[in-house]
């Protein structure tokens, strides 16, 4: 047995690097408002307003509205000394960012409105269920700040965005991973017709799919495959596609080998290539989010399998359903177990359970219940 | 301009007086309540004066073809205020008044809460109260950096006045200059709860429109010559503020024993009072 082998002789090497919350005093407010860094990746500074500005030239038709703080909320600067006509400010009123959003979209505009993405899944819910879903209107919401994203107001993090708004006929969601998606998002959301929620990492976002895969092209309504291997499929989107390549590479040096599957579309789900990848068969499947457990991706692609008859060995990765603890940010998404050694971590530890994974004939499969208990 | 088409101006001189307008809109409302039994009759009867000086007096449009790029925009997020709009768009001749007796069925065009893609001359599907203003916000934002002349009429349910989404859209409306923008506030509704808070909540509202930016005035929403005078001093107005005129009207306007009636959404009228009130209606028509 590959698998159990390298388990039991205690793997090579080990995960490295400090985790950044060893920079920062625990507890303080600076720890607890630190961003994800960017953990060793290069970094582009404002990709969303790049790529907004650069569609804009080309289509006067795109217009960008926002709420306080006016350019600087959603780092609009770079939109903002290009088109200071082409944005509205609309103060920190989320509804009627999205009402007058959609009033724009009815005269023909294509509006990209940026908010945080808690308050566009909640304050603005009504709205955008009510204004731009029937009809179908082309507005472009874009959520700021997604997932568990700062350590200082768990009330308030939009650890349920996906969940919300996948109940939504006629939307589009997109959850990107790096600075290349968030640049190639933005055209193509423009394309559609129809309404768009669309997750947008702020401050200096991580280049990191072409380093894994460098013929990687983002597709909207695309999942693709960005890493094979052969023990485990790590079907992600947004930052954990990310922290589940870098969790690869690491347990490459114990001798496992994980594939990574991003799904940067969460609706319309990809459910052909899901199926496909995970009807390869003899893999662990591990969903990853940043996000709850619950209705997010995961629960979609456990519901796509069990329609489709599989049942392959299933494990999820995010937040639990449970109010989020306070703190460092890096610290929680180390307990949440979000981040890449965890991620590790946990793998060993499912793997550990099922050494007849390499051996798919020898024993029964059954779709083992979330392990609640992991998650503190 | 479409061949054959009747497009409405506002310096036409009308041929029917707008009281008689506002007659057959009241008996367009009566007679679909009627055929369904029972109907959010208060308030389509108490905005038929309003209505009737939007379409036959401010508004430009055109009949036969009700999506006309340069068309005033009328948008009400109120549903059940849908009953007063069909009223006004059978007369208008948007729709035709064989469709009068299929309010509320199923399959019909003309469904109890107004949907736009049901209807044609309904601009917004309604049912969420306190969104229409918004929406209203963005469309005249819309019609600005295109250039287009349209007026957008924003019709606000008095309940709506207060809502939280609603007073966001009318700070925003003011911070950015709308000046073609025109809410129409009916504080009929607040009626309901006794006189003497309608009179209270009229003032308050014009007083806190006034204080969010708007050129906003009060008038009795069932008079129509002060109505009238109203939306021509609004069209002289400065042009970057958006206006507002704050209406009071008595919901079930028009049938005395209706009016006296304790004020509910869907009011209570029994089968032969449809009738009743209709004659009631008639013999009051004005020439």
């Amino acid at each position: 047995m590959r698998v159990l082998e390298s388990l039991q002789s205690g793997g090579t090497g080990a995960p490295g690097g400090q985790p950044a919350s060893a920079l920062r005093r625990p507890g303080t407010t600076s720890a607890m408002m630190a961003a994800l860094s960017a953990e060793g990746f290069a970094t582009v500074a404002a990709p969303f307003a790049d790529a907004l500005t650069a569609l804009a030239r080309t289509d006067e038709r795109v217009i960008a509205l926002t709420g306080e703080r006016g350019a600087a909320h959603g780092d609009l600067g770079a939109f903002a000394r290009a088109f200071p006509n082409r944005l509205m400010q609309m103060g920190p009123a989320d509804q009627v960012l999205i009402a007058a959003a959609s009033g724009l979209a009815r005269e023909g505009f294509i509006p990209f409105a940026t908010t945080y993405a808690a308050s566009a899944c909640r304050r603005a819910y009504d709205i955008v269920a009510t204004t731009a879903i029937e009809p179908p209107r082309p507005l472009k919401l874009m959520g700021l700040l997604p997932g568990f994203a700062s350590g200082a107001e768990p009330t308030r993090q939009a650890s349920d965005d996906i969940a919300i708004f996948r109940s939504l006929p006629n939307l589009t969601i997109v959850d990107p991973c790096d600075a290349e998606d968030v640049a190639a998002m933005v055209p193509a959301i423009a394309a559609l017709d129809g309404p768009v929620y669309a997750r947008l990492p702020r401050g200096g976002v991580p280049l990191v799919l072409k380093r894994y895969r460098p013929d990687y092209r983002f597709e909207l309504g695309k999942a693709q495959l960005v890493r094979d291997g052969r023990d485990v499929l790590v079907i992600a989107s947004g930052l954990m596609t990310m922290r589940a390549l870098q969790a690869a590479e690491h347990l490459a040096a114990d001798r496992i080998d994980v594939a990574v599957l991003h799904v940067p579309t969460i609706k319309p789900l990809d459910v052909d290539t899901i199926l496909a990848e995970a009807a390869r068969g003899g893999r662990l499947v591990v969903t990853a989010e940043n996000h709850s457990r619950v209705g997010g991706l995961g629960e979609a692609v456990a519901a796509a399998l069990l329609r489709d008859g599989q049942s392959p060995v299933f494990r999820m990765i995010g937040l639990p359903d449970a109010v989020l603890d306070a703190g460092a940010l890096p610290a929680l998404h180390e307990r949440y177990g979000l981040s890449a050694e965890r991620i590790v971590a946990d793998v060993k530890g499912w793997l550990q359970r099922h050494p007849i994974l390499g051996n798919p004939g020898a024993y029964p499969f059954d779709v083992w219940p979330d392990d609640g208990a992991r998650s503190r | 301009m479409l061949q054959g088409s009747i497009a409405r101006r506002a310096s036409t001189p009308p041929t029917v007086s707008l009281a008689r307008r506002a007659y057959q809109v009241r008996r367009n409302a009566l007679l679909m309540a009627q055929a369904q039994g029972e109907g959010p009759i208060g308030p389509a009867l108490g905005i038929a004066d309003i209505l009737a000086v939007s379409y036959f007096h401010a508004m430009r449009y055109c009949a036969d073809a009700p999506q006309w790029d340069g068309r005033d925009r009328f948008v009400l997020s109120a549903g059940h205020y849908a009953l007063a709009l069909y009223a006004v768009l059978i007369e208008v001749g948007v729709l035709p008044e064989a469709e009068r007796a299929t309010y509320g069925q199923d399959g019909s065009r003309l469904p109890v809460v107004g949907m736009e893609r049901t209807t044609p001359g309904i601009e917004m599907s309604a049912g969420a109260p306190g969104l229409g203003l918004g929406v209203a916000v963005g469309t005249a934002m819309g019609l600005r950096r295109r250039r287009n002349p349209a007026t957008v009429y924003a019709l606000i349910a008095g309940g709506e006045a207060d809502d939280g989404a609603t007073c966001e859209a009318a700070m925003a409306a003011a911070q950015h200059g709308l000046g073609n923008l025109v809410g129409l506030i009916d504080v009929g509704g607040a009626a309901a709860t006794g006189g003497g808070d309608a009179l209270r909540s009229a003032e308050a509202l014009t007083a806190r429109w006034a204080a969010f930016g708007w050129q906003c005035q009060r008038v009795d929403g069932n008079d129509i010559n002060a109505l009238t005078a109203a939306f021509d001093t609004l069209r002289d107005g400065p042009g970057d503020q958006p206006r507002a005129l704050v209406c009071d009207t008595r919901p079930c306007r028009g049938v005395p024993f209706l009016e006296a009636r304790p004020q509910r959404p869907f009011m209570r009228v029994e089968g032969q009072e449809w009738a009743r009130a209709i004659e009631l209606l008639d013999a009051g028509r004005p020439s």
